[in-house]
């Protein structure tokens, strides 16, 4: 017993000789990163395993795995899975998509090019509520706004989107604001190729298509890689304009599992089974973290 | 391989005019260097000749047919670029592969031509090796072998060894103007550094201001210099200047005195009606010998001695403070702050009138135009 605690505290000693200063400094920000991260991931992991309903405070005490089994037996928490990738898909696929197209485009002189830039930017400096009030009121009204006014100008009947496509609209407004971020991205990208190499290929033959597919994306492949991934890590937890536009509606068909989260702890007061929904959307949160990490470090590389 | 011929080319960016009407006719397997200081339009107009830069009047021909009009790549030329732009994402084997392919040369004859040019430029065993791997030399080579596989009817080279190091760029000279006598094509070749002109050149073009000011051959150029700026830019180290004016002249010689006093006999024609005229005489530093003489003779102090091993080069000045450079072979025991005499030969020296225009010199050689 003794000759466990004098080596103990020999070890303990020589910890404090050779670090005491570095861990002196370390320690203000890991208290941080506890304090901000370890202690509502704790938090949460624990009330996902409680029974904790703000509307029912007679039921508590320990649930086991009961806010698992019924969250993902729930068929709004499926709908909510699939309403959250096809959120985060369909944003990157047309932000990146048109992002690229526009990058090219915004890099030809024209007349007015600077003004052009300045107005292809600005979506992303309007933050999400407002953006989304806009298009729900402003744009796509079916009264008052301008695409349905702009419809019957014509002798059409205006559709109205959020109550037909819920889930497409929500889509579309955020990809709105994404692809301005994808452009300025990008297109800082595109003005970096090298204009020998451009004129390089010319003499090889190579039209407008196959500079495009041969060099100019190539060149890009590493800040498309970027794009990517910041996009996905915000894409991932959209709420701003649900929230404001359909609130998760009609039924769940424009619930994402952010959104979802918050209807149950907020909507239904059922704490456990949010937290429950929570923890799975770390989880998710992670896998999707881990691969984009692999395929930009390989992209980074070179 | 293929001619080429400029009939007066122009180029005019929004009013200011950078090529200012050239004409020049460059023969089959002729290795042509556009030599002038930067600003010249050199490198405008070799881009002008591969269809980057758009011509504002005159025609190009290429083996006889107008191509102004035609894309670059149907010009049948191939250019090596400065910073070699090779495609950074394709490995070596890729890059040269790149060209035949949009051509939609089948698979077979790509892959013989590209090991026959790699080959040729040592590069057999970088063939799966990105442009990121490669040293400057290797990326070089690998730019030329993407020019040469393709097999074009001239070659065009913008300042191909300037981003390179002192000795690899002699290396680099050596090895196009050998791989030039191998493929016998027809190059144009642009430079700021007059060595590589003359070493490599069949036919030297100068540009000034947009303007051709002389074309001939390296010793053409060297020997008859039309103009001060031709003779200035020609030679290393550059030929020596001194002011002077006219004060006889007769079918063989013309007598010009110094702003010091002295008089110079020089092998010059037809300069009668220059007599007190004021000119400028234009002698080289290798050309200048050192030693009491009767004719010719000139002195001055010793500023300066630049020893390089084979050959010395005395900073003298002269008693009228002109300073002069001059060359001689070895260390000759001249050290600074020494007095040296020394001669300008009369065939030897240049002179040019007050317009910088050569006067018709008298020696052996070929005459300039």
């Amino acid at each position: 017993m003794s000759a466990v605690t004098t080596a103990s505290q020999h070890h303990r000693k020589a910890a404090i000789g050779a670090g005491a200063s570095g861990a002196l400094m370390l320690a203000p920000a890991v208290f941080v990163l506890l304090v901000w991260s370890v202690v509502p991931l704790v938090l949460t992991l624990w009330y996902s395993f409680q029974n904790y309903n703000l509307v029912d405070p007679t039921l508590h005490g320990f649930a086991g795995v009961n806010n698992y089994w019924y969250l993902l037996s729930d068929p709004d928490f499926l709908q909510s899975l699939l309403n959250t990738a096809i959120l985060v898909i369909g944003v990157l696929v047309i932000s990146v998509g048109g992002g690229t197209l526009l990058a090219v485009l915004y890099d030809q002189e024209f007349v007015g090019r600077g003004v052009a830039r300045v107005l292809v930017i600005s979506p992303f400096f309007v933050m999400p509520t407002v953006s989304a009030l806009l298009w729900k009121n402003l744009m796509l009204h079916p009264i008052y706004g301008v695409y349905s006014w702009m419809m019957r100008a014509v002798g059409l009947t205006p559709i109205d989107w959020l109550q037909r496509f819920p889930m497409l609209t929500v889509m579309m407004i955020v990809a709105w604001e994404w692809l301005p971020f994808a452009v300025l991205i990008l297109l800082t990208a595109v003005q970096s190729l090298d204009a020998e190499q451009k004129e390089a290929a010319l003499l090889d033959g190579a039209g407008p298509v196959a500079r495009f597919f041969h060099i100019v994306l190539p060149h890009l492949s590493r800040a498309i890689a970027v794009v990517v991934m910041i996009e996905t890590i915000y894409l991932l937890t959209i709420f701003a304009e649900i929230m404001v536009t359909t609130a998760g509606g009609p039924g769940v068909a424009s619930t994402n599992l952010a959104y979802l989260i918050y209807s149950r702890a907020l909507l239904q007061f059922d704490v456990g089974g949010a937290s429950a929904g929570g923890v799975i959307a770390i989880v998710i949160a992670n896998i999707a973290a881990a691969f984009l990490v692999r395929a930009v470090a390989r992209h980074l590389e070179v | 391989m293929a001619t080429v011929e400029l009939k007066n080319i122009r180029k005019t960016y929004t009013s200011e005019e950078i090529i200012k009407g050239v004409d020049l006719s460059i023969e089959s397997k002729e290795f042509v260097v556009f030599v002038g200081p930067s600003g010249c339009g050199k490198s405008t107009l070799l881009r002008m000749i591969a269809g980057l830069e758009d011509i504002s009047s005159g025609d190009l021909l290429i083996d006889g047919r107008r191509v102004n009009d035609l894309a670059p790549a149907e010009r049948g030329l191939a250019m090596v670029f400065q910073s070699y732009a090779l495609y950074p994402h394709m490995n070596v084997y890729q890059n040269m592969e790149f060209g035949l392919k949009l051509a939609k040369t089948p698979e077979a004859e790509r892959r013989e031509k590209i090991l026959a040019v790699a080959q040729t430029l040592q590069l057999e065993n970088y063939l799966k090796h990105k442009p990121g791997q490669l040293s400057g030399g290797q990326r070089q080579r690998v730019a030329i072998g993407r020019a040469i596989v393709r097999n074009p009817k001239v070659f065009l080279f913008d300042e191909p060894l300037s981003n390179l190091d002192a000795s690899l760029r002699g290396q680099m000279r050596v090895e196009l103007a050998t791989l030039h006598r191998r493929l016998g094509a027809t190059t144009i070749y642009v430079t700021h550094d007059q060595i590589e002109a003359m070493t490599m050149a069949d036919k030297i073009v100068v540009l000034q201001k947009g303007i051709v000011e002389q074309v001939g051959s390296p010793l053409e150029l060297y020997d008859h210099p039309r103009n001060l700026f031709v003779a200035k830019f020609i030679g290393s180290p550059p030929m020596n200047f001194l002011p002077g004016t006219v004060i006889a002249a007769s079918e063989e010689q013309v007598r010009v005195r110094l702003a010091s006093g002295q008089e110079i006999a020089v092998a010059a024609g037809s300069a009668q009606d220059l007599v007190g005229a004021g000119v400028t005489l234009g002698v080289r530093p290798e050309h200048i010998r050192l030693g009491d003489s009767v004719e010719n003779r000139g002195s001055g102090q010793v500023e300066l001695v630049e020893y390089l091993g084979s050959a010395a080069h005395l900073h003298v000045r002269m008693q009228d403070g002109a300073l002069l450079v001059i060359q001689t072979e070895g260390g000759v025991g001249v050290h600074a702050d020494d007095a040296v005499t020394f001669s300008f030969p009369a065939e030897r020296c240049h002179l040019f009138n007050s317009e910088g225009v050569a006067l018709h010199r008298r020696s052996s050689g070929r005459m300039a135009a």
